[in-house]
C-alpha cells in the first residue's frame, strides 16, 4: 500500500478550493501568537508566505543565505506573471489558464492544484498593485499585458523586463512591515543544514550562521521549505551561484519524498557559452520571442562562412534563412512552449547549423519587428514619406522601450549590438519542475513540513509555461499555504513552545557538525568547483535535453564514482568558525552529487517523452507529428515520488496516479 | 592577458586589513570580472590558501549582491553596470587592478570584500512598504488608473537593486539616492498615500541613525548607479520630506 494520499477535496473541480476553505479548522488570533513557523528561503514563495503568516499572527522565523531577503533569485525573473484577468477581452478564463497550464505541462500535473492556481492568479495581481508594484500600463492608465509561449491569449502582466524583481520587492516590503512589527525574526546569511523531526513531525531546523560559523538550533511548530529549484546540479544554469538544493535534499533524507526529479526545463533563449571559465549562463526573457524570429542559415556553406567570419548574418537574404520554428509549427511559430523550442534549436545545431564557433547557437532576429513597428509609428506620426532609415530608427525606439534592458544586458556580455545584428541564443538549464512531493495542502510526507514554490513539484507537470513560476510562487505563499497550514496548526494550540534541548535536536546538530568537521579535516587536493563542473558535464551530456537508456545508465555509474572521489579528494581551506564560502559550496555540491544520481535514475525509469523530459526511445514514428515527443499515458500517467533509503540507487519509487476528469489527454500539438 | 591584482584582505570586522598583491595569467577578455576572481580563487585553493571572500549571486546584474570598488570606482570602470557585468575586455594586458570593499561607516567590513549592508534593510523596515494585508479582497487591480508617465517613473525608481554603490561612490557616504528611490516609487503611485508623510520621515530618520552622511548634491551616486537612478528622486524625496514635516508635528 502506497503512502501517498494527495488529499484532493471531493466535489466538482470548480468548487474544490472554495468548499475546502469553508471546511478547514481555523486558529483563533490569540492562539496564533503561541505558534511558531519557520520559513526557509525568501524568494517569491518564501517571502510572501513569511509576510502573510506574520500578518495572520503567527511568529515567523525566516532564513536566507543571502545578505538580505531581497536578493533571492526570484529577483532575476524577467518576463512576467500570468493571471486570468481577461482584461484584454480575448477569451481568457480560469478554465483556459488551467487548460493551458495542464496542456503545457504535458498532462503530468495534478488537475486540482492547477485549477486552484488559476483561481487565485487574479488575486495576486490585485494584491501586488495594492502593494505598489509598478506594473506596465497603457496610456489610459490601465494595466498592459503581453503574450507568452504556449498560449493564445495575452494574460501576462509585466514590469519592463524586471517583473520578478518588482514582485519580489513587493513581497520583501510586506516582510519588512512584519519585521518592523517583530512578527518576523529575520535570519540573513544563514543556511539550513538539517530538519529536526520529533515524534514524526517537523519541529525545527539546524542552521549555520554563515558569518560566524556558529551552528544554531531553531524550533517551530511547522517548517516551510521555499528554497527554490535544483538547476545548479548542471553547474552551468541560469540560477544564481548560490542557488542550491540542500534544504530540499535534507528533508528528503529525513522522510520527504522527492518527485519527478527528471522534469527539468531547458530554456530556449539564453546567451550561448563562450569558454570553459564560464561560471553561469544568462537568460534572455522569453518575451523576446513575441517579436524576435528564430533562424539558422539554410545552406551549410553560409554556416561555414559565418563561423569563419567571412559573412555576417545580415548578409543573408530571406530565402537563405530557415525560420525553423515557423516552418515546423505554423500555428504557434516562434511562440511554441519552451521544451519544444529548445529541442528544435538542438536539432538544428546537432545537424550542424549552429552559427557560432562552438556550433551551439541560433539567431534571434528583430529586423522584422523593427520594420513593422517603424512603419506603424510613421503612420501614427503622419510621416508617409519616411525614409527606410527613419523607419528603422522609429522601430528601434519601440523595441528599445519594450526590451531595452535585455538588449543592453546582451550587449554588455557579448559586445555586439542586437539592434543591428541578430542575437545569438542557445538553450540552458533554467527551472526544475520536479521537487519535493506535496499533497493538496502543500505538505510533504513529513507531517508539519511544507514545500512551496519551485521547491515543490506540484503545478507545472513536465514543462512549465512562461510567466507561470512567479504566479505559482506567489499563489503558494500569499493565498494557499496560509489556509492549509492553519488547518494543521489548529491541532497545535496546546503544544506550547518546542524545546531545543531534546535528543532529536542534539542528534541533528551532531550530524551537521560531523559533516562540517569532515570537510575541514579532509586533506584533498581539488577544489569544490572542480567536482561541480564535472558533475555538470555528466548531467548536461547524458541527462540533458535528450536522454537514452545507455547514457542514463552511464550517468548513474559516473555520478556515483564522482561522489566517491569527491569525498576522498575535495579540499576546503580556512576555518569553519568564520565566513567560509568554500565550505558552503562543499555542502551544497555533496547534495547535488546525490540528487544528480536520483535524477538520472528517475529519467531512466520514465521511458516516455513528456515535456522537458525527452527519451530518444519514445518519439512519433510516422504522420504529421513524426519526430515529435511521444508520451505514454497508458504506462506513465503518474507522479514518481522517491523515498530515500540510503544511497540514491536504493531509492524506492511510489506512484501517484494522475486522474484527468476535466480535461482530455491529447498529444500536444503546436503545429 | 596577465594581470596584477591588489586585493583588500581582512580576516574579520575587528581586525586590520591590507592590500595583498596576486598575479593571474591567461585571462580571457570575454570573462566577467567575477569569473576572473574565480580563476584567482581556484588558484588560491589549489595552493592551500584561503580564497578571497566576496558577495555575488545572480551574476546578471539584478540581485545587487556584488559590490567591489575597482580602481577607485564603485563596480569598476564603465557605466550602468554591476561588478558581475564588468568584462575583462575593459582592461589591458599587464594592468594592475586595485580591488577594495565598499567604504562607509554604515557598511562595516565582514571579511575581505564582503560588507554588512543590513542598514539598508533597516531603512526599508522603517517605512518602505504600503500597509496592506494579504486578504484576496483588495480592490480590482484596474480600479485606479495610473497615468502611464507616473507608472513609468515609479518603475524607474523601483529598479534600484540595493547594491550600495551610491553610498560607496559618495564622498559623504550618503544613502540619499537609495532612500529617495524607494520614497519616490511610492510618492508617484496613488496606493499608500495615506501613510506617505510617516513613511518619508521615518525612512530619512533611520538613514541618519544608521550613520550615513549628508547629501550635498554632488551626483556621484547617480553617475555610478548600475541602474541609472536619477538625481530627480532625491529632489522628490526632499520635497516629500519638507511637506511631511510641515503638515505633521
Amino acid at each position: 500500500m502506497s503512502k501517498l494520499d494527495a488529499k484532493i477535496p471531493e466535489g466538482p473541480l470548480k468548487d474544490k478550493w472554495n468548499s475546502y476553505k469553508d471546511k478547514i479548522d481555523l486558529v483563533n488570533p490569540a492562539n496564533k501568537r503561541l505558534i511558531d513557523v519557520i520559513v526557509v528561503g525568501t524568494g517569491l514563495a518564501g517571502g510572501s508566505a513569511a509576510a502573510t503568516l506574520a500578518e495572520l499572527g503567527y511568529n515567523v522565523k525566516a532564513f536566507c543565505y543571502q545578505d538580505s531577503p531581497r536578493r533571492a533569485h526570484s529577483i532575476a525573473a524577467q518576463g512576467g506573471i500570468n493571471a486570468a484577468k481577461n482584461y484584454q477581452g480575448d477569451g481568457d478564463s480560469f478554465y483556459r489558464l488551467f487548460y493551458d497550464t495542464v496542456k503545457g505541462g504535458d498532462y503530468r500535473s495534478r488537475e486540482a492544484n492547477v485549477y486552484r492556481l488559476a483561481e487565485v492568479s487574479t488575486n495576486i495581481i490585485d494584491q501586488c498593485v495594492a502593494q505598489g508594484v509598478p506594473f506596465a500600463r497603457d496610456y489610459g492608465g490601465l494595466l498592459d499585458n503581453r503574450s507568452f509561449g504556449g498560449v493564445l491569449v495575452s494574460r501576462t502582466f509585466y514590469a519592463k523586463g524586471q517583473t520578478g524583481q518588482q514582485l519580489l520587492l513587493g513581497a520583501y516590503s510586506a516582510m519588512n512591515r512584519q519585521i518592523a512589527r517583530g512578527k518576523i525574526e529575520m535570519h540573513n546569511r544563514h543556511e539550513m543544514l538539517d530538519v529536526v523531526v520529533v515524534d514524526g513531525k517537523a519541529r525545527g531546523i539546524i542552521a549555520r550562521n554563515l558569518v560566524t560559523g556558529e551552528i544554531e538550533r531553531h524550533s517551530a511548530h511547522a517548517v516551510v521549505i521555499a528554497s527554490g529549484g535544483y538547476g545548479n546540479v548542471y553547474f552551468l544554469s541560469t540560477n544564481a551561484m548560490g542557488s542550491n538544493a540542500t534544504a530540499a535534499w535534507k528533508i528528503h533524507k529525513k522522510g520527504a519524498f522527492f518527485a519527478n526529479p527528471c522534469y527539468t526545463q531547458i530554456h530556449p533563449t539564453c546567451i550561448p557559452r563562450s569558454g570553459d571559465y564560464q561560471s553561469k549562463l544568462t537568460l534572455m526573457s522569453e518575451s523576446l520571442r513575441n517579436d524576435g524570429r528564430i533562424w539558422v542559415p539554410k545552406n551549410m556553406g553560409d554556416v561555414q562562412a559565418i563561423r569563419d567570419g567571412k559573412k555576417k548574418p545580415t548578409d543573408l537574404t530571406e530565402e537563405e534563412r530557415d525560420y525553423y520554428l515557423e516552418r515546423r509549427y505554423p500555428a504557434f511559430g516562434n511562440l511554441v512552449p519552451r521544451d519544444v523550442a529548445s529541442r528544435a534549436a538542438k536539432e538544428r545545431c546537432d545537424a550542424g547549423y549552429g552559427v557560432n564557433k562552438t556550433g551551439e547557437a541560433v539567431y534571434l532576429d528583430f529586423k522584422s519587428a523593427i520594420q513593422r513597428y517603424g512603419k506603424e509609428q510613421a503612420k501614427l506620426l503622419h510621416m508617409p514619406d519616411a525614409s527606410p532609415e527613419k523607419i528603422t530608427e522609429l522601430g528601434e525606439k519601440v523595441v528599445e522601450a519594450k526590451y531595452g534592458n535585455l538588449f543592453q544586458m546582451y550587449e554588455k556580455i557579448v559586445d555586439d549590438n542586437p539592434y543591428k545584428t541578430p542575437m545569438m541564443i542557445y538553450p540552458a538549464t533554467h527551472y526544475t519542475m520536479g521537487g519535493v512531493w506535496v499533497d493538496y495542502n502543500l505538505m510533504t510526507t513529513i507531517p508539519g513540513c511544507y514545500a512551496i514554490g519551485e521547491a515543490n513539484f506540484s503545478d507545472h507537470g513536465a514543462n512549465r509555461l512562461g510567466a507561470s513560476a512567479l504566479m505559482q510562487g506567489l499563489a503558494d505563499g500569499y493565498f494557499v499555504l496560509p489556509y492549509t497550514i492553519g488547518d494543521y496548526l489548529s491541532h497545535d494550540i496546546r503544544t506550547g513552545k518546542i524545546p531545543t534541548n531534546t535528543p532529536e535536536f542534539e542528534q541533528a546538530e551532531r550530524e551537521v557538525k560531523e559533516k562540517i568537521e569532515f570537510f575541514m579535516n579532509n586533506k584533498g587536493t581539488k577544489s569544490v568547483d572542480h567536482f561541480h563542473r564535472r558533475l555538470g558535464k555528466i548531467m548536461w551530456n547524458k541527462v540533458g535535453m535528450s536522454r537514452n537508456e545507455k547514457g542514463l545508465k552511464e550517468a548513474i555509474r559516473e555520478i556515483k564514482a564522482l561522489r566517491e572521489e569527491f569525498y576522498k579528494e575535495v579540499s576546503v581551506p580556512g576555518s569553519d568558525q568564520e565566513m567560509n564560502q568554500e565550505l558552503e559550496k562543499a555542502g551544497r555540491v555533496a547534495d547535488f552529487l546525490e540528487l544528480g544520481e536520483l535524477f538520472a535514475k528517475d529519467a531512466l525509469d520514465r521511458n516516455e517523452s513528456c515535456g522537458g523530459h525527452f527519451r530518444e526511445e519514445s518519439v512519433e514514428l510516422a504522420g504529421e507529428q513524426k519526430g515529435e515527443a511521444l508520451r505514454d499515458d497508458k504506462n506513465y500517467a503518474y507522479v514518481s515520488a522517491w523515498e530515500y533509503k540510503g544511497e540514491p540507487s536504493e531509492a524506492v519509487l511510489h506512484k501517484e496516479e494522475l486522474k484527468y476528469e476535466n480535461i482530455e489527454l491529447k498529444q500536444r500539438s503546436y503545429k | 592577458m596577465n594581470l596584477t591584482l591588489k586585493i583588500w584582505r581582512q580576516k574579520g570586522s575587528n581586525v586590520k586589513g591590507k592590500l595583498v598583491a596576486y598575479n593571474v595569467a591567461d585571462i580571457s577578455e570575454h570573462m566577467s570580472f567575477l569569473e576572473m576572481m574565480d580563476v584567482l580563487n581556484e588558484q588560491l585553493v589549489n595552493s592551500g590558501e584561503e580564497p578571497v571572500a566576496f558577495d555575488h549571486d545572480c551574476r546578471e546584474g539584478i540581485c545587487g549582491s556584488c559590490s567591489m570598488y575597482i580602481n577607485g570606482r564603485a563596480h569598476g570602470p564603465d557605466g550602468g553596470i554591476t561588478t558581475c557585468q564588468l568584462h575583462m575586455r575593459t582592461f589591458k594586458d599587464g594592468d594592475t587592478i586595485i580591488v577594495e570593499p565598499w567604504r562607509a561607516k554604515a557598511f562595516p567590513v565582514v571579511k575581505d570584500l564582503v560588507v554588512d549592508r543590513s542598514a539598508f534593510d533597516r531603512i526599508q523596515q522603517a517605512g518602505g512598504y504600503i500597509s496592506v494585508n494579504t486578504s484576496g479582497n483588495t480592490q480590482d487591480a484596474n480600479a485606479i488608473p495610473i497615468p502611464k508617465l507616473n507608472a513609468d517613473l515609479a518603475m524607474d525608481a523601483a529598479t534600484c537593486i540595493g547594491c550600495g554603490a551610491c553610498v560607496a561612490a559618495c564622498k559623504n557616504a550618503s544613502a540619499s539616492l537609495f532612500v529617495a528611490a524607494k520614497v519616490s516609487q511610492y510618492a508617484l503611485l496613488p496606493q499608500g498615500q495615506v501613510e506617505a508623510n510617516d513613511r518619508v520621515i521615518n525612512m530619512v530618520d533611520q538613514m541618519d541613525a544608521e550613520g550615513f552622511g549628508s547629501c550635498t548634491n554632488t551626483g556621484a551616486c547617480s553617475a555610478e548607479c548600475p541602474k541609472d537612478i536619477s538625481l530627480e528622486n532625491i529632489a522628490r524625496m526632499n520635497r516629500e520630506y519638507m511637506r511631511a514635516k510641515a503638515v505633521t508635528k
